[in-house]
């Protein structure tokens, strides 16, 4: 990330145009094509105006004019074909580049999903995307079009006047580096106004998010102040950025106007001393505005590579973020027999260099089909723990063996399968209760779902609601409260039919009675299956086979309830403070 | 094309850059908007009054130079033809004025583009200061209706297209109107027979944009309805990318995705090419028209009713008369999509902000000699409300006393919320709200420090009307901590003293070791200097409640609110953080909500709340005796959704 990059960046997505390929090469090569009728068009009414008037032969200015009149229309078929691939190319680039993020995404693990928000994982597959397919389209429509605008007039007036032409070729190196100097100036002023536009964004942002705390606190005019500094701030980098560039135009008129006067001057002597014609001295003039347009064209597409920068390099970094691990060398015919579970001096870290372990030498045995507890404190590492299971973090060191093998052994999907999670930060998504169930299984029928239903104690709530299973969910869930969020979540994974189910603090907003009763069923319909829980309440968890206690990362004591209650201080602390109140 | 597109497209994302439904692009009323704007930019009037004589100036000036060719080829070259040592001093002459034009029109157009980006740069900053304070003032309850996310993209999206408006198309637009006129004006001088060319030509240019712009907009507005939809996909599957994994959905989701950029791909690919077609047909166009006026001219010269250089000048006239056309064109959907943000900004400026007609304040106070009530601007530890009635000043000692008399809220008409609650606090009480979610709990706190007003009924607070209370003094007296916890980005020390700004560092760490954040703070690198980022990601649910505690604690406020305060801090810690409280709670009014009951066991008062009434009240043993709702929930018999 820290190595510099190169401002053309953008070129290195072009791979991503695919089978659309074709259609980039052939929207610049019209564009060139159609260049070269266009450049036709001033040598030839410079020929009407030299010949044909100095004739007065109409005959010629006829035919003349008819010549130009078919260059003008194959230009135009030429062009609106040239717009035609350009935009095919630019939305079948931005479909194949959105589609290569997105299963670059879906390949990441847990760790590579750690180390970027979701706000800034949206904004690449968005904002950045659309801008670049933007970029994209310009540079295939502009990239080639312009300089060879420019190649052809200077040729053509080379052709009718060497000397004259000599002009141009004063002048585009002097307007280039003009352009070249300015651009490559304001670009770093450019992305420090951007950097305090994000400044700014983010301010807003957490003000917004936070605004009842702002409020609560009478905090308005502290938030202005920082607010007020902050756009200050802006515009100054905002003014010192565009002041560059607004000396782009005038240079441009001033260059112009030379080339002009200069023209006039050396063909006007020229025409006097019968050397030239004055066709041809107009045409010179159209020559020039085609040069100047497309000298500032040029700049313009030099501009676009420029800040189409920052934006590709927020998407290549995705596209270049290679998954912490990945199931490559997994046997694909290893199936998970059972529903035992194995740590073996396990360490977990999430630091590159391996410090600050989460978890260190844990060692764990479970039998399949037990119901084993996991408790400690905020912090001491319960959520780490069984996120290895499943394999959604790589151990550091030791070996976590699921059902007899380790499970680097096993592919992701039978691996995951086998293992049904519910994550503590859960989420539901829009569509409807069924949908969001059968992401457990494609395939369950309409039993296999209701049963799972009643086991996590859903059904009943589900058929409360008009449309029942049909019911449509809002975007995240919101549509339900907490306590039927967590139900619906135990549901969905149950639907897996797994071997195993780990539950991360996905019970905190049922209550007692309800979730004794989803364990009670949970006993009955589902023999056999290792349940593992994360919990705050010692209530639900007593019956467990095996408790083990975590505390900073190390496993402290591992016990049934009673052994713990006699042997364990911390846990009859716990046990103690949170039975005081009950009657039970 | 002044300065190369806009560049503020791509500052940072954030949410809401996806045009949802109900966003319009195009402004209702363009010009009522635009007057608005230049009420806005009001200071500016004289510099804008000048940059439009520069560019008047500039557009003159580069049109005349053209039409300086005519007499350059007429009187100054072609008589010249053949002449044995002709006097070339007068042809140098109109080069000498050619080349001053041509500098005038430079340095004016330099001068206008330099005051136009202080202008435009101004104009930004007032309007996103004035947007930034008015959404400070807004009611809680604009916030409670609208996402954020809808809220920032009048800061980014909208502000953007503002900018581009004000730095661009508008000065862009008025300098071609500006060099059309002129370039017309100076077409018709120069031949009118040739004009009728131009006449034919405008006529095509308009039915063309027309016609395919009426089908670029159809198509577009299909495009951005395929683009939210597949924006709002990514958004909800990179939200839940760790069920992704979890469930090994990846590969239905890729197929989803595919499906979706597939559809987007057809659409786009014809939306695209409406918008763009229009230039290579355009562009094509003028050079039939430059055809047509070659050999046209050239007809009439050989009739001897034009000349050569009114051909040349004229020629130059039809290629750049198409370009500045061609440019508002293009512009008008531009300006009428930033007319339409700016529309947005409008509106968010007229959204009617809290009202707080309360007069009574809360001042410093001590005891005089007679045991009086006195004013006093050095703080002695407590405070008091100061009344003026009638010319004669009031105060009542600040006490912390909160009364409910018959209070009924509800947040839309005609469904009450809370119904006719009456219930009391005092200080060195702690009152425990309990009930399932939506029985109003929630909204009991927001009424006291007046997020929302009440619909009947009345709060007091030491004997005071509530609504005859300032509401900065009251908030100010009251310390809240929030079911979500937010932070900001800065530093742990920081957001610990966003409490109270005077806090010293002592008594900032005070605090934290108050609600037991203090070791945990310890832990992280650095400490107390530890930089929280992007509302405290780095940081466990857990940890920040702590903080949110410490913060509310570092105000040492009369009134502490502790709305689910704890409820992702473990029960060891938050059988600390009590300990800590008690000490906190000390001499205070407490209110609190809580899910789990242990933490309202030892409540001075418990109020069970069922559908918006209190359905029970007393202490923990008191309503354990009743074995009615509270003695259900606590046995786990009645379930709290």
């Amino acid at each position: 990330m820290t190595e510099k990059r190169s401002r053309f960046a953008i070129i290195n997505l072009f791979k991503y145009a695919g089978k659309f390929k074709k259609y980039s090469i052939l929207a610049p090569t019209f564009a060139a094509l159609e260049v070269m009728f266009d450049i036709l068009i001033p040598y030839l009414m410079a020929k009407i105006v030299d010949v044909g008037i100095a004739n007065r032969d109409l005959n010629y200015m006829v035919r003349t004019g008819m010549l130009m009149v078919g260059a003008t229309l194959i230009s135009l078929v030429l062009g609106v074909y040239c717009a035609k691939f350009a935009t095919i190319s630019s939305a079948g680039f931005a479909m194949n580049l959105r589609r290569a993020v997105f299963n670059r995404l879906q390949r990441f693990a847990f760790p590579n999903i750690d180390r970027y928000t979701t706000a800034s994982l949206v904004t690449r597959m968005t904002t950045d995307v659309q801008f670049i397919q933007q970029m994209f389209q310009m540079l295939t429509r502009m990239f080639v079009r312009a300089p060879m605008m420019m190649i052809m007039a200077v040729f053509m007036s080379l052709t009718i006047n060497r000397e004259l032409a000599l002009v141009f070729l004063v002048a585009i190196p002097v307007l280039g580096s003009v352009f070249y100097f300015i651009i490559s100036r304001a670009h770093p002023l450019f992305i420090k106004m951007l950097t305090k536009i994000d400044f700014l964004n983010r301010i807003v942002q957490e003000n917004l998010i936070a605004i009842r705390v702002v409020k609560a606190f009478v905090r308005h005019e502290y938030e202005n102040e920082k607010f007020e500094e902050a756009v200050t701030e802006l515009r100054q980098a905002q003014l010192r950025a565009e002041k560059l560039v607004t000396i782009n135009m005038p240079v441009m008129m001033i260059v112009m106007n030379s080339c002009i006067i200069a023209i006039l001057w050396f063909g006007g002597n020229k025409i006097i001393v019968g050397e030239m014609l004055p066709g041809m001295l107009i045409s010179f003039l159209t020559y020039t505005q085609m040069i100047m347009i497309s000298l500032m064209l040029f700049s313009m597409v030099f501009i676009m590579f420029v800040i189409s920068q920052a934006s590709v390099h927020r998407v290549e970094e995705v596209l270049e973020e290679e998954p912490t691990f990945s199931d490559e060398d997994g046997d694909p015919n290893l199936t998970v027999k059972d529903g035992s579970i194995e740590f073996r001096h396990v360490d977990l870290s999430y630091a590159a260099d391996k410090s600050n372990p989460v978890l260190s030498d844990i060692n764990l045995s479970i039998t399949a089909g037990e119901k084993v507890a996991i408790i400690g404190g905020t912090g001491s590492g319960k959520s780490s723990l069984v996120q290895m299971i499943p394999r959604l973090y790589e151990v550091t060191a030791g070996e976590v063996l699921v059902g007899g093998h380790n499970v680097k052994d096993y592919k992701f999907k039978p691996l995951r399968d086998a293992v049904a999670m519910v994550l503590q930060k859960n989420l539901l998504f829009s569509g409807t209760i069924a949908d969001n169930l059968r992401w457990g299984n494609q395939e369950a029928t309409e039993e296999e779902m209701i049963k799972a239903c009643k086991v996590a104690q859903a059904h009943d709530f589900i058929m409360a609601f008009p449309d029942g299973y049909q019911t449509m969910l809002g975007q995240g869930g919101t549509t339900v409260s907490g306590g039927q969020k967590q139900r619906l979540c135990i549901a969905r994974a149950l639907m897996k039919q797994p071997k195993i189910i780990i539950l991360d603090d996905s019970t905190s907003a049922i209550d007692t009675a309800t979730e004794k009763k989803f364990q009670q069923a949970f006993r009955e319909n589902y023999q056999g299956m290792t349940i593992v829980i994360i919990a705050q309440r010692l209530q639900s968890i007593q019956d467990s086979d095996k408790i083990i206690i975590l505390d900073d990362g190390k496993v402290v004591d591992i016990g049934t309830h009673d052994e713990l209650v006699e042997r364990n201080l911390i846990y009859r602390e716990v046990y103690e403070s949170q039975q005081e109140g009950s009657l039970l | 094309m002044r300065h190369g597109g806009s560049m503020g497209r791509m500052g940072s994302g954030g949410k809401g850059g996806n045009p949802k439904e109900g966003r319009y692009y195009r402004s209702r009323a363009p010009m009522k908007t635009l007057k608005r704007l230049l009420k806005v930019m009001h200071e500016y009037r004289f510099r804008i009054l000048l940059v439009v004589i520069l560019n008047i100036t500039s557009s003159l000036a580069t049109v005349g130079n053209t039409y300086m060719l005519r007499p350059v080829i007429n009187d100054y070259i072609l008589p010249l033809v053949g002449k044995q040592s002709p006097d070339l001093s007068s042809f140098i002459g109109i080069l000498a004025v050619m080349a001053g034009l041509a500098i005038l029109a430079a340095s004016c157009s330099f001068a206008a583009a330099r005051i136009m980006i202080y202008v435009s740069s101004g104009t930004m900053k007032k309007i996103r200061t004035d947007l930034f304070s008015h959404v400070q003032k807004l009611p809680v309850s604009y916030f409670d209706s609208k996402q954020h996310g809808e809220i920032m993209s009048h800061f980014t999206n909208d502000t953007d297209t503002l900018r581009e408006l004000i730095s661009n198309a508008l000065p862009n637009l008025i300098s071609s109107v500006i060099s059309i006129t002129g370039v017309i004006v100076m077409m018709i001088l120069l031949s009118w027979q040739l004009f009728l060319l131009v006449m034919v030509h405008m006529t095509l240019i308009l039915f063309i944009i027309r016609t395919v712009g009426s089908r670029s907009s159809l198509f577009f507005r299909k495009n951005q309805g395929e683009l939210a939809a597949l924006n709002g996909y990514i958004e909800e599957m990179i939200e839940g990318q760790k069920v992704v994994k979890v469930f090994s959905y990846e590969e239905e989701a890729k197929a989803r995705f595919d499906a979706m950029t597939e559809n987007l791909y057809h659409v786009a690919s014809k939306a695209n090419l409406y918008a763009i077609v229009v230039m290579p047909i355009l562009g094509n166009l003028s050079y039939l028209h430059y055809t047509l006026t070659a050999v046209f001219g050239a007809y009439l010269t050989i009739h001897g009713i034009l000349d050569i250089g009114t051909i040349g000048a004229f020629l130059q006239y039809t290629r750049t008369f198409t370009q500045p056309i061609n440019q508002i064109s293009q512009q008008i959907n531009t300006i009428l999509m930033a007319l339409a943000g700016a529309e947005r900004i409008f509106d968010l400026l007229d959204e009617p902000i809290e009202i707080d007609e309360g007069k009574i304040r809360l001042v410093h106070a001590e005891y005089d000699a007679n045991n009086q009530l006195v004013e006093t601007s050095c703080d002695r530890g407590f405070c008091a409300w100061k009344e003026v009635k009638e010319g004669e000043v009031q105060l009542t000692k600040l006490d912390g006393d909160v009364r409910f008399n018959n209070v009924s809220f509800s947040y839309v008409p005609g469904q009450l919320v809370l119904d006719d609650i009456s219930l009391y606090a005092r200080n060195n009480q702690k009152i425990a709200f309990v009930g399932s979610t939506g029985a109003g709990k929630t909204t009991i706190v927001n009424l006291i420090n007046r997020f929302y007003e009440i619909t009947e009924g009345e709060i007091t607070y030491d004997g005071i009307n509530i609504q005859d209370i300032k509401k900065g003094d009251l908030r100010n007296s009251i310390s809240m901590v929030l079911q979500d916890t937010h932070l900001f980005t800065d530093t742990v020390m920081e957001n610990i003293r966003y409490g109270n700004l005077d806090a010293t560092d002592e008594e900032v760490i005070q605090a934290a070791k108050l609600a037991n954040a203090d070791s945990f703070i310890r832990h992280l690198p650095n400490g107390y200097q530890y930089m929280i980022t992007a509302d405290g990601e780095n940081l466990s649910q857990g940890q920040r409640q702590l903080l949110a505690i410490a913060r509310a604690a570092v105000k040492n406020p009369e009134v502490l609110i502790l709305d689910e305060a704890t409820s992702s801090v473990d029960t060891r810690t938050e059988a600390l953080i009590e300990k800590g409280m008690d000490q906190l709670m000390d001499n205070r009014t407490v209110f609190v909500i809580a899910h789990r009951l242990s933490t309202v066991r030892n409540s001075d008062a418990i109020l069970v709340l069922e559908h918006g009434k209190i359905i029970e009240r007393g202490n923990h043993e008191a309503l354990l005796e009743m074995k009615g709702r509270y003695y259900q929930l606590y046995t786990g018999i009645f379930e709290l959704s």
